[in-house]
Parts: structure tokens; C-alpha cells; sequence
């Protein structure tokens, strides 16, 4: 057999097809390719506390309450709303632009302020020598001191938001998951449009084109989240039987 | 004008097509490689909300997916469901689902895994706020509320 063919030379296979067998498998993949990335809205949930203290008293200026019924109703700080003004409420909140009572009473940050207190706290942490709690307090207090000094330095001297101001949603049993994002997702986009204009004021870009990987744009992302930190809290859910008890 | 007289009248030599196959092989690959088959049969019909807030998931290895929605087989009612992996499940699964997730991932991997949340819009709340109190409870904290790019 094999002298067979050796005479008649090794005929020449036509590779003419073989464009069109591998077109075909080409246009299997991609007819199911997906080059559609995931995407969704990341949030981290809060570790549940087995101890339930009832947490420090907040001053009622210092909540943005978003209450959405089984309707799909919204109630924003005792008022009915509908989810278009939803942004611009909760940037008002976040800005508090007239100074106004029932906004959260912002702070003013200045450079000197943090460089003392960072002085201070560092002095601290020296001074502590082997009382590990007491240094751990204080570093965690220079850290922080550290942080906004670093924001100080990069978009100027600005207003703080209180710690305990937080944007917080509510939602019904019956609320339907589509408003829920919605509502998600309002919240999002008017804390990131504070960011942008304010990272466009400052270095001429936009907060989300910033680049995490780049060390100055990293600095920068810092300083503009400690001016507009995004706090989106979620009421715990009532219990129905223990809701009657506490 | 000679010349080109010289050319056409020695007729155009075919073109070689012997390297097509390799070119379209070479997309050929560059799709395989990049295709991403449906990992698990969806048994719940799900209509994803909209959202313009989004991000993308970065790492797909490290993201598990919980769906939510409506059977797809009409006999089951309208009831929405909870799936994980290829089968319907209750709300005590998932606690031992996430803990098993995390078991086949490396140590360094697992402050990093994401659970996604694919849920149909129609969903009531209450289901969802429930696989949150689970996911709460089993220390799987990083979510994703799975939506579509829009408007």
C-alpha cells in the first residue's frame, strides 16, 4: 500500500475548504460569544453585629431618609418625591449649600488645623511607648488626621461632612427590586457627580476618569472621596414577630 | 500606456488564497479564546433593571451568581425563585453554598469574591432582603446588583 502511493507521489490536498470549515466555526463562536461584561452596582453589606446596642442617637438633619412603600412610592425626609428629584435631593443634602437647619452642619477643614492635630497625635503615639491600646487610638486618630491633610493639600481647604450623615434607604416588603436599584442607583449617580465636578474643578478631569493605578490620580481619589465619602446605609429589616416586642 | 497594455494582455494571476485559512484561524482563536460559555442553564426568567451607575466586575473566577426570578417551567406557579448553581434552592442553602464557594478558592482569593445578585426586576424585596440577611450572616459581604447598562 504504502509503495502504492509512493509512486503516485503524495497527491496535494485541496485546502480550498478549509477556509470555509473553519468560517463555520468562526461564526459558531461568534454567535455565542458574550463579549458583554458583567456589570451591576457594588455594594458592600455591613457584617451583621451580634450585640444589637442601639447605636448613638443621630441628629435627624444628619440622615437623608429615602423610604420607598410596597407601591413603589418614594417618602424622602417626610415628603412624597418622585424618583427624578431624587439626585438633586441628595446632593443638596450632601452640599448643604445654604447652610440650611435641616441639612447636616458641615465643617470646615483647614490645613493648619490638620497639621496641628497631626503633630499632635504623632506626639502622641510617641509618648504612648508600650501601652499598645492607647498607641493603636492614637495612630488610628493620626491616620485619619493624616487623610484629610492629604485632601487639605490636593483640593484646598473644604467643608466636612459630619461622620454620622448617611444617606439612608428603606425599603417595603413588596417594593419591586426594579425601583429598589433605582433608587440604588439615584443615590449612586448624585454622589458621583458631586465627585466629578469637584475633581474637575480641581485637576481638570473627571473623578471617574481618574486612574486608580496611577499613584497621583490614586491620591487624588482619596482626597475626593473624604470630601463626598459615599454613605449609603440600609435599614435592618424588622422582623415582623420581634418588631411587636422592641 | 504600453506598459499597461503588456500587463493586461498577460492576464491577472489569481490571487494566492492559501493563507485565508490561516487568517480566519487566526480569529478563529482569538474567539475561542475570548468566549465565555453560559456557565450555568438559567431556571429562572429574569429581566435585568436598568442602572447607569455601573461597574464592572472585574475578576469572573472570584464572582459567584445567585439568580432570582420566576420559574421557567410554568407547571412550578409564578412564585419567584431562589437558583444557585444549576438547581433551585431555599434560603438555608445558601449559607453552606457560599461557604463551599469559598472552600475551592485560594486563602489569599477570598476577601476578594464578589456575589452577584441576578434578580429579575418584577422580584419583590422581601426575597432579596432575605438572601441579603444570609449572605450577611455567612460573612459574604461584597455584593453585586447585577443590571443591565442603560439610558
Amino acid at each position: 500500500m504504502i509503495k502504492r502511493r509512493k509512486k503516485h507521489g503524495p497527491g496535494e490536498i485541496n485546502a480550498g475548504s478549509m477556509a470555509d470549515i473553519a468560517f463555520l466555526l468562526l461564526i459558531f463562536f461568534l454567535v455565542t460569544t458574550t463579549m458583554d461584561t458583567d456589570v451591576g452596582i457594588l455594594r458592600l453589606l455591613p457584617p451583621i453585629v451580634e450585640d444589637m446596642t442601639p447605636p448613638d442617637k443621630v441628629k435627624q438633619r444628619n440622615i437623608y431618609e429615602v423610604l420607598v412603600n410596597d407601591a413603589d412610592q418614594l417618602l424622602v425626609e417626610g415628603r412624597p418625591m418622585d424618583i427624578s428629584e431624587l439626585r438633586e435631593g441628595a446632593k443638596e443634602f450632601m452640599t448643604n449649600p445654604d447652610n440650611s437647619e435641616d441639612l447636616p452642619e458641615k465643617e470646615l477643614v483647614t490645613r493648619a488645623m490638620c497639621q496641628q492635630k497631626v503633630a499632635e497625635y504623632r506626639a502622641g503615639v510617641a509618648s504612648a511607648g508600650s501601652d499598645a491600646k492607647l498607641k493603636q487610638s492614637y495612630q488610628k486618630e493620626l491616620d485619619k488626621w493624616e487623610e484629610k491633610l492629604n485632601a487639605v493639600e490636593l483640593v484646598g481647604e473644604y467643608m466636612e461632612l459630619p461622620g454620622s450623615a448617611v444617606l439612608s434607604l428603606q425599603t417595603g416588603s413588596k417594593t419591586s427590586y426594579n425601583m429598589y436599584v433605582q433608587v440604588q442607583n439615584e443615590l449612586e449617580a448624585a454622589v458621583r457627580e458631586l465627585r466629578d465636578d469637584l475633581s474637575l474643578q480641581k485637576f481638570g478631569r473627571k473623578y471617574t476618569e481618574l486612574d486608580e493605578l496611577n499613584e497621583e490620580d490614586k491620591e487624588r481619589i482619596r482626597a475626593v472621596r473624604k470630601v463626598f465619602p459615599q454613605r449609603i446605609s440600609e435599614a435592618e429589616p424588622v422582623e415582623v414577630g420581634a418588631s411587636a416586642n422592641s | 500606456m504600453s506598459r499597461f497594455k503588456d500587463k493586461s494582455g498577460e492576464g491577472t494571476p489569481a490571487i494566492s488564497t492559501a493563507s485565508l485559512p490561516d487568517i480566519i484561524f487566526m480569529l478563529l482563536f482569538f474567539f475561542m479564546v475570548t468566549t465565555v460559555m453560559r456557565e450555568v442553564d438559567l431556571k429562572v426568567k429574569i429581566t435585568l433593571p436598568e442602572a447607569s451607575e455601573v461597574e464592572k466586575l472585574e475578576d469572573k473566577a472570584l464572582v459567584d451568581y445567585i439568580y432570582i426570578g420566576p420559574p421557567t417551567i410554568e407547571e412550578l406557579g409564578t412564585e419567584p425563585r431562589i437558583q444557585l448553581n444549576d438547581q433551585y434552592a431555599k434560603l438555608e442553602d445558601i449559607q453552606p453554598w457560599i461557604d463551599a464557594n469559598r472552600e475551592r478558592r485560594q486563602e489569599a482569593e477570598k476577601p476578594r469574591i464578589t456575589t452577584s445578585l441576578k434578580v429579575d426586576q418584577e422580584t419583590y424585596m422581601k426575597i432579596v432582603t432575605d438572601v441579603k440577611q444570609e449572605l450577611r450572616k455567612a460573612q459574604s459581604l461584597k455584593i453585586n446588583y447585577s443590571t443591565s447598562r442603560g439610558r
